[in-house]
């Protein structure tokens, strides 16, 4: 073998052991990567009850509560499975709405979700308003498909 | 079959080509860079969530794409560098760094400004995405701190190389990071099954930015290599002629 095969022999295997061990180091820590919790998994009970995390999913439509001269805001998050009620005290970001994505970061009191931090996580589809107004009805639709389901959702207890 | 290989590995050859092509990539990425943003700001309707705040889009994208192309370029040369013992290409690598570093301070402060109407946050610790576009920031700066630790160049050029292969395996992880993980960047617009999810009217500026702002990036490096190689090549006869060669423009 000659001396350049040898290197590219043992930069081909560093660069490929490397890989794998990244990628073990990454499947095992996988769970703690996670940003945000589902619903349903909070729901099933299955959360950190001892520390805040975070729950993502969307804002059910027609769930949003205001209280009059106050930031008190209640609303319901659903992952099209599970619903989970969730009260937050603050200014809400501008793409907050309903049948939008949404982090909250919190803990579980009894069985709401009292958050401190409410974000907005919005999707990859790029349209104008016109185009958006046309296809509105999918939120309706998700809603639907959730009352539907809605037997799915497995309850911790 | 390996003559062009070789031929580009020559410094005077790769000089007098590199000074060519620079040109040829620069004056067209400024016309793509010009309409891309032009249409992108003015023509391109705005969106239907995030109004007119989308369009930060077409600097935060392209931007990003290079901080992992760059990345991608000084990885590759530094094992080409390593394994075909090749000078050039660990020029090449030591002139890809600064222009990927810039570039990722450039998406990761975009999408700041971006995230705080959007997602409500300057910055969120833990999100997979923004940690492992982190991660190559600081990557990149380990990468140009280690060169010039290393006085002896040859030297600088072996570890840095190693450096820059070992990072490597970030790149994939950053653009897999929103499926693999939850996070709070949205999935992959351009780069997904069923082609882009975007209304063509923002699509093809954005588009035009990003092939742009890739053959900027390229007379960019190109320049950057030009000089290092003057630089690593100072004392040889044909630095010397071209340095003393009247009326010939390089």
């Amino acid at each position: 073998m000659k001396p350049r095969q040898q290197r590219m022999l043992a930069v081909g295997l560093a660069v490929a052991g490397l890989a794998v061990a990244a990628a073990l180091t990454l499947k095992a820590f996988r769970e703690n990567m996670m940003f945000f919790v589902s619903v349903s998994d909070v729901v099933a009970g299955n959360y950190p009850s001892e520390r805040n995390f975070r729950v993502g999913g969307l804002v059910l439509d027609g769930s949003i509560e205001r209280e009059e001269g106050s930031l008190d805001v209640r609303f319901v998050v659903t992952d099209l499975r599970c619903e989970l009620p969730v009260m937050y005290t603050g200014v809400l970001p501008d793409l907050f709405r309903e049948g939008q994505g949404v982090v909250a970061h919190g803990r579980m009191r009894s069985d709401v979700f009292v958050a401190d931090e409410v974000l907005a996580k919005h999707d990859e589809n790029y349209m104008a308003p016109e185009v958006a107004e046309s296809m509105a009805s999918h939120v309706e639709e998700q809603t639907a498909t959730l009352r539907e389901n809605g037997a799915d959702c497995e309850v911790a207890g | 079959m390996w003559k062009w290989f070789h031929q580009l590995a020559s410094p005077p050859h790769f000089f007098r080509l590199a000074s060519v092509l620079i040109p040829w990539l620069a004056w067209p990425g400024y016309a793509l860079i010009a309409y891309g943003t032009f249409a992108g700001l003015f023509v391109a309707p705005p969106d239907y969530q995030q109004s007119d705040a989308f369009r930060i889009i077409y600097v935060h994208v392209p931007a990003a794409y290079l901080s992992m192309m760059a990345y991608m370029i000084m990885a590759i040369a530094g094992g080409i560098g390593l394994i075909w013992r090749m000078k050039l290409a660990h020029a090449v690598a030591a002139s890809a760094a600064p222009i990927g570093a810039s570039f990722t301070f450039l998406a990761l402060a975009s999408g700041s400004v971006w995230g705080r109407p959007m997602w409500g946050t300057w910055w969120e610790w833990g999100d997979p995405r923004l940690m492992s576009e982190l991660l190559m920031l600081f990557l990149y700066i380990g990468y140009m701190a280690l060169r010039s630790a290393i006085d002896d160049t040859t030297k600088a050029d072996k570890a840095s190389a190693v450096l820059a292969l070992v990072g490597a395996v970030n790149v994939p992880v950053i653009h897999y990071s929103v499926e693999w993980w939850s996070s709070l960047h949205q999935g992959a617009t351009l780069i997904r099954e069923g082609g882009p999810a975007m209304d063509a009217a923002m699509l093809y500026p954005l588009l035009a930015n990003i092939l742009g702002f890739s053959l900027v990036f390229g007379a960019l490096l190109l320049r950057r290599v030009r000089s290092e190689v003057l630089r690593r090549e100072g004392r040889t006869r044909w630095v010397r002629e071209l340095v003393l060669a009247p009326g010939d423009s390089a």
